[in-house]
């Protein structure tokens, strides 16, 4: 049997993610993380923010309880239910150096906790930067 | 012993499993073979204030119920073979350290329990010792940690993929005394067919099998229906398909025989571990809590187990290289049978 034919029957026998259900799944927890944030966006408006700092505040607010939740255990269990639903929004952001940040701290707070706290957000900013200044790169030649 | 075959050999004295001894964690002690296992530590960590250490210390647990049963210590040891999933093999190194015993530290992924008997075995036959300890075991913190993502990240999992045993299993070898003994051996070729999903390691693993598998019956001259039992690894519930499909194509039938340690370990239904238990610990657990018992009591004669392995790293997977794959059959029997004139007339079969 050559690789290709085996490859072939290995995709016979296996079942995939079930997709409609993971996205459904996913588009309820996500849309109940942003209900939560412009809930909390009102609050801090109605509390006498500018609209710019009751962004951040609200930014601030689901970061820290992701964070929160992740030390707790209890972010995993949520994510493995709604997938995509924890990981687009902040939250997922937030888990992802959280997470490393726990896992590693057992092997020293600078070569551990430090170094090793971006390992998964760590793409997400290089390559986030870069294309920013690409985008800021854009605009400056033509839209400018 | 005695080449039967390229790879595959006949113990015409066989060792004897004199002991054994097997630890889980209280995921696997709430699965289908709870009540099996002779010791079940709820505390993940066990005591101990890291992943790497506790998994250490489920190993170290398992051989000292082991030796307690044989009544000896590590000083009377000849030599102990182990291994495990770390780098380097250190849950190993550092669960066998104290028993300042000679020391072989092997690596076979998931098949390591069937290397370490494999080599154990062959070590006491060929007259290096009187008692040789195998050993292995795996943690799931430790195993994500290393092969995946840190514990807490948040993530789904395909249907394919399968959950790391905390757990691991020791048996002690030797040439006379037991009750349940190693008969014959296959050790296994590599096999890789182009699989390069690290989620997918019964697709994987399942050629592996089926190549030993085809191996050793050749070898030894045996029927799947000659045997009580064919255990593979941890194959999983789509590997198992996979394994029974490719030898069904040559013409070897073992669907009525065979049993998978990862399927069985863990309740798929309940457990949320998607397609069944991996890990070092899983086989070695299952053999020791299971397989061996149900030799030792009669009630099975003659055993098939097979474990397997994956033999990537993380390195390898992201370099976009496929899976080389493996597995290695041990042959097991119960009690010799009074009747049994000669061991050497009892390999026909």
């Amino acid at each position: 049997m050559t690789n290709q034919e085996y490859s072939k029957l290995v995709d016979q026998y296996t079942k995939n993610s079930p997709l409609w259900s993971d996205c459904l799944k996913a588009f309820l927890v996500g849309g109940l993380i942003c209900t939560l944030g412009e809930g909390l966006r009102h609050l801090y408006l109605y509390l006498g923010a500018d609209k710019t700092a009751a962004g951040s505040w609200v930014s601030i607010s689901l970061i820290f309880l992701a964070a929160l939740l992740t030390a707790l255990g209890v972010f995993e269990k949520i994510a493995r239910f709604a997938g995509a639903g924890t990981l687009v929004p902040i939250t997922g952001f937030s888990n992802s150096v959280i997470s490393p940040a726990m896992e590693y701290k057992t092997e020293g707070f600078v070569t551990g906790v430090g170094a090793k706290m971006f390992i998964v957000a760590g793409p997400v900013i290089v390559y986030g930067t870069a294309a920013s200044i690409i985008a800021g790169i854009i605009y400056y030649l033509f839209l400018r | 012993m005695e080449k039967l075959r390229r790879g595959t050999v006949k113990f015409t004295a066989p060792p004897q499993i004199l002991a054994h001894g097997c630890t889980v964690s209280k995921k696997e002690s709430q699965g289908p073979l709870g009540s099996l296992f002779d010791q079940v530590q709820e505390d993940e960590y066990f005591g101990q204030d890291n992943w790497e250490k506790a998994e250490s210390q489920f190993q170290a647990a398992a051989i000292n119920i082991c030796l307690n049963r044989a009544g000896i210590k590590g000083s009377d040891l000849d030599g102990a073979v182990g291994g495990d999933l770390l780098n380097q093999c250190t849950a190993t190194s550092f669960a066998i350290k104290d028993l300042k015993a000679p020391f072989l530290g092997v690596y076979g992924a998931c098949s390591t329990i069937a290397e370490s008997l494999i080599t154990a075995a062959a070590l006491v036959d060929g007259g290096y010792g009187e008692r040789v300890l195998a050993s292995a075991g795996s943690h799931f913190c430790s195993a994500e940690k290393q092969f995946r993502t840190p514990l807490e990240y948040g993530s789904q999992r395909p249907p394919s993929a399968q959950w790391t045993v905390t757990g691991a299993g020791a048996v002690l070898i030797g040439k006379t005394g037991g009750k349940a003994r190693i008969t014959a051996a296959t050790v296994g070729t590599i096999v890789d067919m182009g699989i390069k999903d690290a989620n997918h390691m019964g697709g994987a693993m399942a050629p592996a099998f089926a190549d030993t598998i085809a191996a050793h019956l050749r070898g030894v001259g045996a029927r799947p229906i000659d045997y009580d039992a064919i255990f593979s690894g941890d194959l999983g519930v789509i590997g198992i398909d996979l394994a029974q499909e490719l030898l069904r194509r040559e013409e070897i039938d073992i669907s009525s025989v065979h049993h998978d340690c990862g399927e069985m370990i863990f309740d798929r239904k309940s457990q949320d571990v998607h397609a069944g238990g991996s890990g070092c610990g899983c086989a070695a657990s299952v053999l020791c809590a299971h397989v061996l018992p149900m030799l030792e009591s009669g009630q099975w004669k003659r055993v098939l187990f097979c474990a397997t392995g994956a033999l990537l790293s993380p390195t390898t997977v992201l370099q976009g290289e496929s899976i080389p794959c493996i597995a290695h059959a041990v042959e097991l029997r119960g009690p010799a049978e009074p009747a049994e004139p000669t061991e050497s007339n009892e390999q026909a079969g």
